[in-house]
């Protein structure tokens, strides 16, 4: 676009190509505009945020409100009058809250809309405080009392969140206690209990009957029984100590509500916090996050079994994928007769690739759990029938899958790098007397393993986000216990798992409670793609270097 | 020194073997593995072809056994039955006896006398329920008697031990229904009531309902009469049917008509309608229901077995009586028919002897026997429809095994409009399970091939012009430094997880949207006229300013304006809403235009979906374009033509086979993509193309319905079949794509 003026505007083509101009600019934004928009659901989610309490006008009279906005939008009068909202609105347009009031046990629901105009005052008063509970979701409320041990204590705010904080603290580490003995020692009971009930099936279904087993079954069973009843004696003291004490919160209809500390994972005094204290709390809340287990049908807690299940998953994958797939890209590169069989067949694995996920899923569910897991299940666990063993979805059927789905990936990958390699280099090797395997082995593989890295991180990137096939064969909802554990064989292949993107899925989607949990989808949903962009981004960055290297090694 | 050299060599000699054999074991492990990969990925189209391929084996059918009639002495039976595991069949006789015997060999197992009197007789025994297998026979001596076979199964050490046995749900006393024998009758039962409708020894047509009443001391049931009344009945009947839930009872006349009553006030039933069914010269033979008790099938003696429901009527009459489908026996004549237990199969049987097996729905002629040199007398096929009995007029009775698992499918109930029981028409449906068992599954897979195209179309339209443009711009006018930012991002667009698009197409787009509709038709409008507007603008700059920024940054210029444009509609949006759609674009579009709006919707779906195609159409094409010999470029460049000329001119027409092998290389991905429409779709299987309605595609519904559905049922292999088309789809189109793409880089290479 030199100044030409005597060209016209448009017979000059300008405005055509600032048209292709604007379609990289909106792909640009698009893509930038979504990262942007996860990132700062995702982050806001653990920032705390402040409590309102609105006057609020309504059915004639004033009445308070005390929660969190969640959600502002701007909407017409009109649509508010059909909404059933009784106010005449000078405005034509009005600002439309969703307030989160929580205390779902105490009215029922936990969300309302507000509408700008009818909101007479709206205040932070610095006593009101947000109790974090096992169930039934956020508390809202002002601190009125603290119960100790039976000792109701009643003082100034300050004093009394000081004893509050103190006291759930003590329940915190009394319910890590409690869930120490719950999960791992009663479940190692637990585990060993079924072994034996499997060790007599087995023995019933071989008709072997070996007095001396069944003794010793016996025996261990006892020894597991009295195992229990010493830690559910501790269980019960552990117990009534977390229930000790209590907490007594006015809430916004001036009612009163005791609640007991066993039930509250956290209490916070938004309103009263200091910018730094909040970055501190914003912080906790993130590690919470990562590491706590969910409550409340997923939409409350954390997401650690999630991001457990999605990388066990992936690193099963791995090995499986990359010792097939590299093996498949040598063949197909160093070793098959280069034809019209082998260029089939490299096109057959290049469509595979494009070939739908959901379609792995069904060969996954129908052949691997249903053909093979039927059949290990058969020969191997026929105690554990009619309940399946190998032949429902689990972690190891889900990882096969997913190798199935991403070998081309590796595949594509690794031809490209054997395929870069120059040939005087392979050449040098021959001539100098090596055999066709030590060139491979010293040489070539060497030379191509960063392609092979590439292969491999672009299929785990794939993996780890791919979601349909994984409904098929064996991500669930809620899985019982994490497909490792210090039960033998440790590794539990059978289990079936929790995953990121099945459970952004599920609690998006399926919960009874979109509304509450549409926050945490989103944090969920920035850890899923942070993991991915920079597992792409580390095998872009790996592939330019070889490129640059190869670059080098041609001139 | 020799010593030491022939060492060495010898050494040498064992190293050169030892390094042959790893070179050749190397070998060995590579092409096994290689070759084992490949049989892997092979192994997925056979096996997905396995388990589609018996919906299309054809079913098949032998005989397993003949023999006299067990207690031959007895005569011919009134009534043939098996039971479930298909071991034990029955035969009821006219003295009152109850005959059961083993299927495979005829001996009897045990034999019970129904609570007659011995000059007393029965006349004739018929099927109330198949489900809760009630039987009633009519009485010499006038009246109902009730009865029904049923089996104590025992388990020993080794195998299972089946005891049949009679009881009497209502006592055994006869149901009285006045002095004079029965000649004719049908019964309609469900859990509350029963209603006997009947043709007495004067020809008058009776109905009288009853109600079921337990007794408070005991377990047992008690009917106790509600009502009675008489029907006037110009003709002779040939049969009469009530169904089950005794609201329409039906009379076949010997002069080929069927009349219509509704008898839901059972004291005064009203004739709906009286309608011709069977072909003018014909005469019916009988009436039988088919599973469910919706539609009824008429024999007639041409050999024409008619299915028939009411729909709907447009007269003053609520419903008509409707012929939906026909299938040829013999011309010899239908004399017998029964239908399946648990499908919607009939058995019929002709006069010469010969016995078909048709499925309604697929309408599919399955088999064809030639049973018998007699007459089949009786019909009875195994609840598992595993084993068909029939009995002749010769005595004799013989068993068919049967291997028929998917009556269902047929290329015309997958891909053909298919008359269901109560729709009014036939229509493309896809309905696969429902909390009821005679239901009729709905196996249609038009309606999720449709949404599958029309998602992938809506995709397409809006990613293939951003994509396009996108990659001619990148390939061809940007600057080598934007390139190496853009080209990554755009790849990072493309692993992003489907999961998360569809999430945010479900909860935060559709929701957006849906609130900002004007918004979203100026979007479309002024960005590209904003765009135009921005290359006037800076056409007419001053070139000390233009000399500033090179060329090839036209695309970072714009991110400013372009985001400005979308933010202003998007702000107008609610005011213009309120302005001229009276503040609710929906409604108004719904009273207006008569368009309905889902939140989530084709639009939605063309967004997500194609922000997931975008980059694969767009690194594919610009592949395409970037690699067109600069020599081309330069040659039309230096000959004086535009760059915008040596485009359209030259780059294009070589790079074309290129951006259409990405085209389709997007469409296939669009195909298949599961979980954005899975979760921005209401996946409703609705036929209609408009943007604003929701779609269900194959692919969400194989995620939605495969874990639910049992394995090996024809539901299963018709989720697989989806998968596999999906598959071979897919395969398809991207192996054209990849020809073209691979002929195009041998044509790059000699030029």
């Amino acid at each position: 676009m030199t100044d030409n003026k005597k060209i016209g505007f448009f017979q000059s083509g300008t405005p055509w190509v600032w048209l292709n101009a604007g379609a990289v600019s909106i792909s640009m934004i698009m893509v930038i505009g979504l990262l942007v928009l996860i990132a700062v659901r995702g982050l806001g989610h653990f920032w705390p945020k402040a409590i309102w309490q609105i006057e609020y006008e309504e059915g004639g009279g004033i009445t308070t409100l005390i929660g969190e906005r969640a959600k502002t939008e701007t909407v017409s009068a009109r649509q508010l009058r059909e909404a059933g909202v009784k106010y005449n609105f000078k405005e034509e347009f009005v600002e439309r809250t969703l307030l989160k009031i929580g205390n779902r046990d105490v009215y029922g629901f936990d969300f309302r809309l507000t509408v700008a105009p009818l909101e007479k005052s709206v205040s932070l008063p610095e006593e009101l405080i947000v109790l974090e509970r096992t169930e039934w979701g956020n508390f809202y409320g002002e601190l009125v009392a603290v119960k100790e041990d039976g000792v109701i204590t009643q003082a100034g705010v300050e004093e009394l969140w000081a004893k509050l904080s103190s006291r759930v603290e003590r329940v915190a580490e009394l319910r890590e206690r409690i869930g120490d003995i719950e999960k791992s020692e009663i479940g190692a009971i637990n585990f060993k209990m079924e072994k034996l009930r499997l060790r007599t099936r087995a023995m019933e279904l071989a008709g072997r009957d070996d007095a001396e087993e069944q003794a010793e079954i016996a025996g261990t069973k006892a020894q597991l029984d009295a195992d229990y009843d010493a830690l559910k004696t501790r269980l019960d003291v552990l117990y009534a100590d977390i229930r000790r004490d209590a907490v007594t919160l006015r809430v916004m209809t001036g009612e009163e509500v005791s609640i007991n500390l066993s039930k509250v994972v956290k209490a916070t005094r938004p309103n009263a916090m200091s910018i730094p204290t909040k970055i501190q709390h914003y912080f906790g809340n993130l590690i919470d996050f990562v590491s706590d287990d969910p409550r409340e049908a997923n939409t409350e807690g954390g997401i650690f079994p999630a991001i457990f299940g999605t990388v066990m998953m992936v690193l099963l994958m791995s090995v499986i994928v990359t010792p097939f797939g590299v093996i498949a890209a040598i063949y197909l590169r160093e070793y098959a007769k280069q034809g019209f069989v082998t260029r089939l067949v490299r096109i057959s694995v290049n469509n595979l690739a494009g070939v739908p996920s959901i379609v792995y899923g069904v060969f996954g569910l129908g052949f691997f759990v249903y053909v093979l897991g039927g059949n290990i299940d058969q020969l191997f666990y026929p105690e554990a029938l009619p309940s399946p063993t190998f032949g429902s979805g689990g972690l190891m059927w889900a990882s096969l899958t997913l190798a199935l789905l991403t070998v081309p990936v590796v595949i594509v990958a690794t031809e490209e790098g054997l395929a870069r390699i120059p040939r005087a280099v392979r050449e040098g090797s021959l001539a100098l007397g090596a055999t066709k395997a030590e060139t491979l082995w010293r040489i070539v593989i060497p030379m191509a393993s960063p392609a092979m890295m590439t292969g491999l991180i672009l299929a785990v990137a794939r993996a780890a986000g791919e979601v349909a096939p994984l409904m098929l064969v064996g991500a669930v909802k809620l899985a019982p216990s994490l497909p490792l554990d210090m039960n033998a064989p440790f590794l539990h292949l059978e289990r079936k798992f929790m995953h990121l993107g099945f459970h952004i899925y599920d609690v998006g989607f399926q919960s009874p409670n979109v509304e509450a949990a549409r926050p945490l989808v989103y944090a969920t949903a920035l850890i899923l793609v942070a993991v991915i962009i920079l597992l792409n981004l580390s095998a872009i960055y790996i592939r330019n270097h070889l490129r640059e290297k190869y670059r080098t090694l041609e001139q | 020194m020799d010593k030491a050299n022939s060492t060495i060599e010898t050494q040498a000699k064992v190293n050169w073997r030892w390094r042959k054999i790893k070179d050749e074991l190397m070998m060995r492990v590579v092409q096994v593995g290689g070759a084992a990969v490949i049989g892997a990925i092979a192994l997925i189209f056979i096996f997905l072809l396995s388990v589609v391929y018996p919906l299309f084996e054809e079913p098949e059918i032998h005989e397993s056994a003949r023999y006299q009639l067990p207690s031959t002495a007895l005569g011919p039976s009134l009534m043939l039955g098996v039971e479930e595991q298909a071991e034990i069949a029955f035969r009821v006789t006219k003295d009152g006896s109850v005959l059961f015997f083993d299927v495979s060999n005829g001996q009897s197992v045990i034999n019970y006398k129904l609570p007659i009197s011995d000059d007393d007789a029965v006349l004739g025994v018929r099927n109330v329920s198949e489900a809760s297998r009630l039987l009633a026979a009519n009485l010499k001596s006038g009246g109902l008697l009730f009865f029904k076979h049923e089996y104590d199964l025992e388990f020993t050490e080794t195998e299972r031990i089946i005891h049949p046995k009679v009881v009497y749900p209502f006592g055994q006393e006869v149901v009285d229904l006045g002095e004079s024998a029965i000649m004719q009758f049908a019964v309609g039962e469900n859990e509350d009531n029963l209603t006997i409708f009947y043709q007495n020894e004067d020809g008058k047509l009776g109905l009288t309902g009853f109600e079921k009443v337990s007794s408070f001391i005991s377990e047992d049931v008690v009917l106790e009469e509600i009502d009675n009344s008489f029907l006037n009945s110009s003709h002779e009947p040939v049969a009469l049917l009530v169904d089950p839930e005794q609201e329409w009872a039906y009379v076949l006349n010997d002069r080929g008509t069927l009349a219509l009553y509704d008898i839901r006030d059972i004291a005064s039933p009203d004739l709906q309608e009286v309608i011709d069914v069977t072909n003018q010269s014909s005469k019916p033979t009988g009436i039988e229901w088919l599973i469910g008790g919706i539609s009824v099938l008429v024999g007639d003696d041409s050999g024409v077995v008619s299915q028939w429901f009411k729909i709907r009527a447009e007269g003053d009459v609520p419903y008509t009586l409707k012929k939906i489908r026909e299938f040829k026996v013999d011309s010899s004549g239908v004399n017998k028919m029964a239908s399946e237990q648990l499908r919607k199969g009939v058995v019929a049987a002709a006069e010469s002897g010969k016995v078909n097996f048709f499925y309604t729905t697929s309408e599919r002629d399955l088999m064809t026997i030639a049973a018998t040199e007699g007459e089949v007398q009786h019909i009875a096929i195994a609840p598992r429809s595993d084993i068909l009995l029939l009995e002749d007029s010769l005595g004799q009775l013989s068993v068919w095994d049967m291997d028929n698992h998917h009556p269902e499918s047929s290329l015309s109930g997958l891909w053909g409009k298919v008359w269901y029981e109560d729709y009014q028409k036939p229509d493309y449906i896809w309905q696969s399970s429902s909390a009821s068992s005679d239901f009729e599954p709905k196996y249609s897979l038009i309606p999720l091939t449709f949404g599958t195209i029309k998602a992938a179309f809506y995709a397409m339209l809006f990613a293939m012009p951003l994509a396009i443009c996108g990659a001619i711009f990148t390939a061809y006018f940007m600057r080598p430094k934007m390139r190496a930012l853009v080209k990554p991002s755009i790849e990072i667009m493309e692993a992003l997880p489907t999961v998360i698009l569809g999430f945010l197409a479900g909860l935060w787009l559709a929701p957006y949207i849906e609130q900002h509709l004007p918004g979203v038709v100026f979007v479309l409008i002024f960005v590209p006229l904003g765009i135009i507007l921005s290359a006037l603008i800076w056409w007419r700059l001053p070139f000390e300013i233009k000399s500033k920024i090179p060329e090839g940054w036209e695309a970072a210029i714009l991110a400013l304006p372009i985001i400005t444009i979308v933010m202003l509609c998007m702000s107008a949006s609610t005011a213009v809403e309120g302005a001229l759609f009276e503040g609710n674009i929906r409604i108004w579009m719904s009273e207006n235009l008569g368009v309905g709006f889902d939140q989530r919707n084709a639009l939605i779906i063309g967004i997500a979906m194609g922000f997931a195609v975008i980059p694969t159409i767009f690194s594919i094409a610009e592949d395409a374009i970037f690699s067109v010999p600069k020599h081309l470029t330069s040659g039309s460049l230096a000959l004086g033509a535009t760059p915008w000329q040596t485009l359209v001119r030259v780059v294009l027409p070589s790079a074309s086979p290129g951006i259409f092998s990405a085209v389709m290389i997007g469409f296939g991905r669009a195909v298949g993509e599961t979980m954005i429409v899975l979760m921005a779709t209401g996946n409703t299987p609705v036929m209609d193309f408009g943007i604003f309605e929701g779609m269900r595609t194959l692919s969400a519904n194989v995620a939605v319905e495969l874990p639910e559905s049992e394995v090996d049922s024809t539901h299963y292999r018709i989720l697989f079949l989806a998968a596999f088309v999906l598959f071979m789809f897919t395969f398809f189109f991207n192996t054209i794509a990849e020809i073209v793409r691979q002929r195009l880089r041998r044509k790059y290479a000699t030029l």
